[in-house]
């Protein structure tokens, strides 16, 4: 059981709220071929550290969230509504945090070390750029 | 005979101890002399005979598997020594003679889920290929006692899933066929029946959820699962394979692959917490965590890890002889032959790699056995503990080669891992030493979710996720 602090309700259980899934880049449906587009159906960063990801407040304010979790010691030290443009990016990559972050840019690289560096966040990286500079643009 | 040792004697490892005063004289090498004057190393083996013996002369036993340094190569890498790792790493030894093999664990071995699972052993899958699959481990595991010389303790007591509403009972049905036409026993049963083989069980209608009926596979039953892992260990091990406890994979050497090649690079080596390997292939068999392992070789995994709890109540005289499943409930139990009570439920429902229970999971649980066996209310919960579980969206494993040359995986295990232990080791076994992929986990390889050929398992995986 973990505290999810929901913007518009406050601090609540965990059990409130079902997990909808990592925050990955979407591509375009009509532009993808097959092999990427299962890739992003299928695919998975799977931390041991910080992530990002959708939640949904089944039983409280209905709204999507994303959140910022630490997979390994369960500390949320961020939720936002999912529908605000400065929330773009699919993982919090300590050079892309936004200026206004709440506490202080003190996300710097909990956790992120080498479980995250490996694997896929280079592929990762550069389409979530794309993402982010996109802006505002429909479902996460 | 064991050497006598003075008082005080310093051993080999330069610690000092003193004499026993029992007169039971303890042998502090740690590889263990098994009691042969010539120093060789056949495992003694485990026999009444040799119990008496031992015991009327007071000779300690010899170590299981013995410790080594760290070789600067080796032909395999199996990183991760649960029953996966461990049962390829015996297979490939006692199958194609490949010994000069190193099974990596960060921790002690079958740590993992291989130490946390509820040791249940069954083959009554949905789709023909899980169903020959896991049909296969049961058959090595009903012959794994007398291949190892290890007393796993394979009880095939009975296993029934039961069905609380006509579409369950319409999948049990679909099961059974399957199960029949690969030649596994597993049938419908009807509540009177149930009751006959499971008499604590409420199969009334005032229950919230009616038991319509059951899928009864008698093959299927529990096993002691640490016994398994001990079992593969002391056999690889008097093989010649090495076993390195304590030792963590840093990362993984891979080099760029030729422009012309298909592959996405090849294995060269793995950086571990004792220093560097130089080996051309790696098997990565780290329920709970091969997405970490995977990116290290640069491969990317359909897996969330996911915690799957556990618990297990104080002692009682036997009173469930079989193993009860319920889907709608979300619940299964076993009652181990010490009498204890073990459960199972779903994962966690988000991903985490911590392993710790949690309040909710008891309370649900609970109130979900009741309904099923009223009359335990009274029993304590010793203890509950979580393994991590990898999930893959078709609920079946991962198995075979990847882009990368010379890595392959054996993961992906979700819930079910445990029970397919000794085919998955023979399987992978035969992967590295024929570098063909094998018949039967040919449909399980990582290559089908880019394909779009997932093998369903969800309905007969587990319970409600």
């Amino acid at each position: 059981m973990i505290l999810i602090p929901c913007p518009h309700c406050g601090p609540r259980n965990s059990s409130e709220f079902a997990y909808v899934g990592e925050r990955r880049p979407r591509p375009d449906p009509n532009a993808a071929t097959p092999a990427e587009w299962r890739s992003y159906l299928y695919d998975k960063r799977n931390p041991a550290g910080w992530t990002s990801e959708n939640w949904y407040h089944r039983f409280g304010c209905r709204k999507y969230l994303v959140v910022e979790r630490h997979t390994v010691s369960g500390e949320v030290r961020r939720a936002e509504p999912a529908d605000q443009p400065r929330t773009r990016s699919a993982a919090p990559p300590p050079a892309a945090a936004p200026p206004a972050a709440a506490g202080g840019g003190e996300q710097a690289n909990h956790g992120t070390g080498t479980a995250e560096g490996a694997g896929t966040a280079a592929g990762a990286g550069t389409a979530e750029g794309a993402g982010t500079a996109a802006g505002a643009g429909g479902r996460p | 005979m064991p050497t006598h040792r003075t008082p005080s004697a310093t051993t080999s490892s330069g610690v000092s101890r003193p004499r026993p005063t029992r007169g039971i004289v303890r042998v502090n090498d740690p590889n263990g002399r098994n009691g042969q004057a010539n120093g060789s190393r056949k495992p003694a083996r485990y026999s009444a005979l040799g119990l008496l013996r031992r015991g009327l002369a007071h000779t300690d036993w010899p170590r299981s598997w013995r410790e080594h340094d760290l070789a600067p190569s080796y032909d395999v890498v199996i990183v991760g020594a649960g029953v996966h790792g461990l049962a390829t790493a015996y297979y490939l030894a006692a199958n194609h003679g490949i010994t000069n093999v190193a099974v990596l664990d960060k921790g002690y071995i079958g740590g993992g889920g291989s130490g946390r699972n509820t040791a249940i052993v069954r083959s009554n899958y949905l789709t023909p290929e899980g169903v020959r699959f896991y049909d296969r481990s049961v058959k090595l595991y009903e012959a794994l006692a007398a291949d190892l010389n290890f007393n796993v303790m394979f009880s095939q007591r009975g296993h029934l899933t039961l069905a609380h509403n006509d579409s369950s009972l319409r999948t049990m049905r679909w099961r059974a066929e399957v199960n029949k036409l690969e030649g596994i026993d597993s049938e419908v049963i009807g509540p009177a029946e149930i009751k006959r083989l499971v008499p604590f069980i409420d199969v009334s209608d005032e229950t919230r959820y009616p038991i319509l009926g059951a899928l009864y596979h008698p093959p299927g039953g529990t096993i002691r699962h640490d016994a398994v892992n001990w079992g593969y260990a002391r056999a690889a091990d008097a093989r010649g394979v090495q076993i390195h406890q304590k030792t963590e994979v840093l990362g993984i050497d891979v080099e760029a692959a030729p422009a012309s090649g298909g592959a996405a690079g090849k294995v060269t080596g793995v950086r571990t917490s004792r220093g560097r390997i130089a080996t051309p292939t790696v098997v990565n068999c780290t329920a709970g965590w091969s997405s970490l392992i995977s990116g290290m070789a640069g491969v990317t995994m359909p897996i969330i890890t996911s915690p799957l709890q556990a618990a297990v109540t104080e002692p009682v005289k036997i009173f469930l002889e079989t193993v009860v499943v319920s889907g709608t409930l979300h619940i299964y139990v076993s009652q181990t032959d010490r009498g204890e009570l073990v459960f199972g439920a779903s994962v966690d429902p988000y991903p985490s790699y911590s392993m710790r229970g949690s309040l909710e999971f008891t309370e649900e649980l609970a109130g979900h056995v009741l309904e099923l066996m009223p009359s335990i209310a009274r029993l304590r919960v010793l203890r509950q503990w979580a393994g991590l579980c990898d999930m893959t969206p078709d609920y079946s494993p991962v198995m075979g080669v990847t882009p990368v040359d010379g890595f392959l995986v054996d993961v992906g295990w979700g819930t079910y891992g445990f029970k397919a232990g000794p085919v998955a080791g023979e399987a992978m076994a035969e992967l590295v030493a024929t570098g063909k992929t094998p018949e039967i986990i040919a449909a399980f390889d990582l290559a089908r979710f880019a394909e779009g050929r997932l093998v369903g398992e969800k309905g007969a995986a587990s319970v409600g996720h």
